[in-house]
């Protein structure tokens, strides 16, 4: 995309008619908010309108326009909404200069093929706009939590100290009762516990699984599949039900005929369901993985006298290690997210963090909840960010190119 | 390989190595800051005392399906079960929860009079070991109800005095006897009216007067989170939950004593504890429902001991410092209009006057 394509003004019957649009997009936030939508965009499209005809028609200096933009909505969003509302101001102000310039000046084509037509360049900003708002969609729920698990009030509430950008409104109170709190510590304990053991067993009973039936001579294999993953199509309460029942006799005949203590049969009730839970995702991914895998290497291995449990380690092992290795994080993830099956299976003293959270929700809607959340995410990203580090080091040790 | 069974072995002797030597009971409650009053005046004493260890399961909600289910795979985790006396009526009934005999499974009070005179008519069932008497009320946002503060539960049907939305329970019980108190039936006649056919579809219209402005609750957080955002103006919840906004978290919200509902939780015990199991669970009640230990939990939270003779013991609040007597649902001043909960009526009628009000819910 050279930056090549001639550019020239556009008419004010294309400038002021879209400008106007999103003047009263904003309005209509700002209008809703304070009881009147439908004004609002009425406003906001007038008022947008209006600058942006003077700024072309009589002003024609852009530094100046865009402070006056700046400097204009930062006014009155102090008036509407106080200090964030005058940085929301501030930036809305900037955008709409920008926006205004880079519509009339036409430099919306710069960077585009001469060639497109206009129901092309449409489409082409359309396309990046709902792009953009699907990711906002996505990413919204989870950043809304991040400020509120500094409120310094026991509720879900934005305060009105928090708004203002006052130090007493925020406050690391949940943090602290969630590294203080004995059943938060416990249960963070149990998921830490459970999980990794549920994964270590999920993923070498799902690469078994898996590559025993990519081999084609097992009989009735896709059957056998059918009923291997059958875990992640059931709905998750038939499943929790019918685990609680034969997990119960399970249960009794350990402690009752082996004598094992009643803690430690919980625990491992817990790490088999999970377990069962996890192995399809591990069947799933490896499973893929496998297609890409040569079976003359395995012949070739053996051709040298390498037994089978050496070519797995040393052959197979090492070039279905990406597949094994996210099976494995959608098995950790799956025991570590999960709530129903624990619910369940569980008794109190397994009690794991999404259970906490689940009764912390029901019962005191507490914003310790919120902290963990945080705490979970930055965790998660943490993890993934090293994984992915790992990935490109040793790619690049082996020679490839990363991605 | 070495790495991984070593780690196993030592996560394996860890899970197992406490729970051999440590004798361990599991309690249920219904979280929050009810179960931490309840730590606080029962389990760290009871635990200092007899070195017990105490797990607590926030699972009170759904008690009695959990212990159904239980009881159908043969395998009892629980010891003691905090309950609501309907639940415990039910437990019994089922054979569920184990009979207690107040008099010689309870202690008696401190002048000596007998427990079962103690409790009294709060001994509702032979499986139930009351603890509490809790109401269900509401509270108003006192920023958002203008220069007069309401007075009467029927500001709840008031649209245009008190404009906004008010969040009800989602369940007949209670709003039932409210939308009829408002719509002209005297107090004593509520139950009455409500047992015909035209009685409940009075109420039912009472409340279609309202039904615009309802955000429906089902968990006892949400209308103090309502009230704290400003959502609602008023709403219904336990009482305890009230004095927690209001003292502890000093949210601008006021109580409206008037027509609260009491009504009981308390203790039950399973049915087939293993007798070691058992003779733990009845050490432990004998000890958390004495005169004392009923009086402390008062501490802790707005909630009124269940024995008379604990009443004249509850002191102050153990943070906040303030009088905790003026905060109970029985206090004779927060108590000039109340009902109390009608276990008879509502075993009788319950499941017909849910079906009509989900019903009139989903229309």
């Amino acid at each position: 995309m050279a930056a090549l394509t001639p550019i020239s003004r556009k008419p004010l019957s294309l400038v002021l008619p879209t400008v106007a649009a999103s003047g009263g997009l904003l309005g209509l936030f700002v209008g809703t908010a304070n009881n009147s939508g439908l004004l609002g965009i009425v406003i906001g499209a007038a008022l947008v309108a209006a600058l942006a005809a003077f700024y072309i028609q009589v002003l024609k200096n852009e530094q100046l326009a865009k402070w006056i933009s700046i400097l204009g909505f930062l006014v009155l969003g102090f008036v509407f909404g106080g200090i964030p509302g005058a940085i929301i101001g501030a930036l809305a102000g900037w955008f709409y200069h920008w926006f205004t310039y880079w519509l009339y000046e036409g430099r919306y084509r710069q960077r585009l093929l001469p060639y497109l037509t206009p129901g092309q360049v449409l489409w082409h900003y359309s396309f990046r706009v709902i792009c953009g708002a699907i990711f906002v969609f996505l990413i919204t729920p989870i950043l809304v939590v991040m400020p509120l698990s500094f409120n310094s009030q026991d509720f879900f509430t934005f305060t009105p100290e928090m708004l203002r950008f006052e130090a007493e409104g925020y406050s690391l109170k949940h943090y602290r009762d969630f590294f203080t709190n004995n059943e938060w510590q416990r249960s963070f304990k149990n998921s830490l516990i459970i999980a990794p053991i549920a994964t270590v067993i999920s993923v070498s009973l799902g690469t078994l699984a898996a590559i025993g039936l990519s081999q084609s001579h097992v009989p009735g294999r896709r059957a056998i599949m059918a009923i291997m993953i059958s875990p992640m199509i059931v709905p998750l309460i038939i499943s929790a039900t019918g685990m609680f029942f034969f997990y119960s006799d399970i249960g009794n005949w350990l402690e009752g005929t082996l004598g094992l203590p009643k803690t430690f049969v919980g625990y491992v009730k817990v790490i088999l369901a999970h377990a069962v839970l996890g192995i399809p995702f591990v069947i799933i991914t490896v499973t893929a993985t496998l297609v890409g895998f040569d079976r003359s290497l395995t012949r070739a291995a053996a051709n040298m006298g390498a037994d089978p449990v050496t070519t797995f380690f040393r052959v197979q092992m090492p070039l279905i290690l990406p597949g094994v290795i996210s099976g494995g994080l959608f098995a950790f993830i799956t025991s570590f997210d999960e709530v129903v099956v624990v619910l369940f299976v569980g008794s109190a003293s397994q009690k794991t963090l999404p259970w906490q959270m689940f009764t912390g929700l029901r019962e005191q809607i507490s914003p310790t909840i919120l902290a963990v959340a945080t705490i979970l995410v930055v965790i998660s990203i943490a993890l993934l960010t090293t994984v992915e580090l790992l990935r490109r080091r040793s790619e690049r040790l082996r020679g490839m190119s990363p991605g | 390989m070495k790495f991984t069974k070593m780690t196993a072995l030592a996560v394996t002797t860890a899970l197992v190595a406490p729970a051999v030597s440590a004798q361990e009971m599991t309690i249920v409650s219904w979280g929050g800051a009810y179960s931490k009053s309840q730590k606080n005046a029962y389990h760290d004493p009871y635990s200092d005392k007899t070195g017990v260890t105490i797990i607590n399961d926030d699972s009170s909600a759904e008690a009695v399906a959990k212990l159904r289910a239980m009881n159908e795979a043969g395998n009892i985790t629980w010891d003691v079960v905090d309950v609501v006396a309907a639940d415990a009526i039910r437990l019994c009934d089922e054979g569920l929860a184990m009979e207690i005999d107040p008099d010689t499974m309870l202690a008696p009070a401190p002048d000596g009079t007998s427990a079962a005179d103690d409790f009294g008519d709060l001994l509702v069932s032979e499986c139930f070991i009351p603890q509490i008497v809790y109401s269900t009320t509401f509270g108003y946002r006192t920023d958002m109800v203008g220069d007069t503060a309401p007075t009467s539960v029927c500001a709840v049907f008031d649209t245009e005095a008190y404009p906004g939305k008010r969040s009800l329970e989602k369940r007949p019980i209670n709003n039932m006897e409210w939308a009829l108190l408002c719509d002209g039936v005297a107090k004593d006649d509520v139950y009455d009216v409500l047992a015909t056919e035209e009685g409940q579809n009075q109420a039912l219209a009472k409340l279609d007067t309202i039904k615009d402005d309802v955000i429906w609750w089902s968990a006892g957080a949400d209308t103090p989170q309502l009230l704290a955002d400003g959502e609602v103006v008023m709403g219904s919840t336990y009482n305890g939950r009230l004095f927690s906004v209001i003292e502890e978290q000093n949210q601008p919200v006021a109580m409206l004593w008037d027509a609260q509902v009491f009504d009981l939780d308390g203790w039950i015990i399973p049915a087939g504890l293993s007798e070691e199991r058992q003779k733990r669970a009845l050490d432990y009640i004998f000890f958390a429902t004495d005169t004392q230990r009923l009086a402390d939990q008062a501490k802790w939270i707005s909630y009124g001991p269940a024995r008379a003779s604990s009443a004249p013991l509850v002191g102050k609040h153990a943070d906040l410092g303030i009088d905790m007597a003026p905060h109970m649902p029985t206090d004779p001043n927060n108590a000039q209009n109340t009902f109390l909960y009608n276990y008879e009526f509502w075993a009788d009628y319950r499941d017909d006057i849910d079906a009509k009000f989900q019903a009139w819910l989903a229309k």
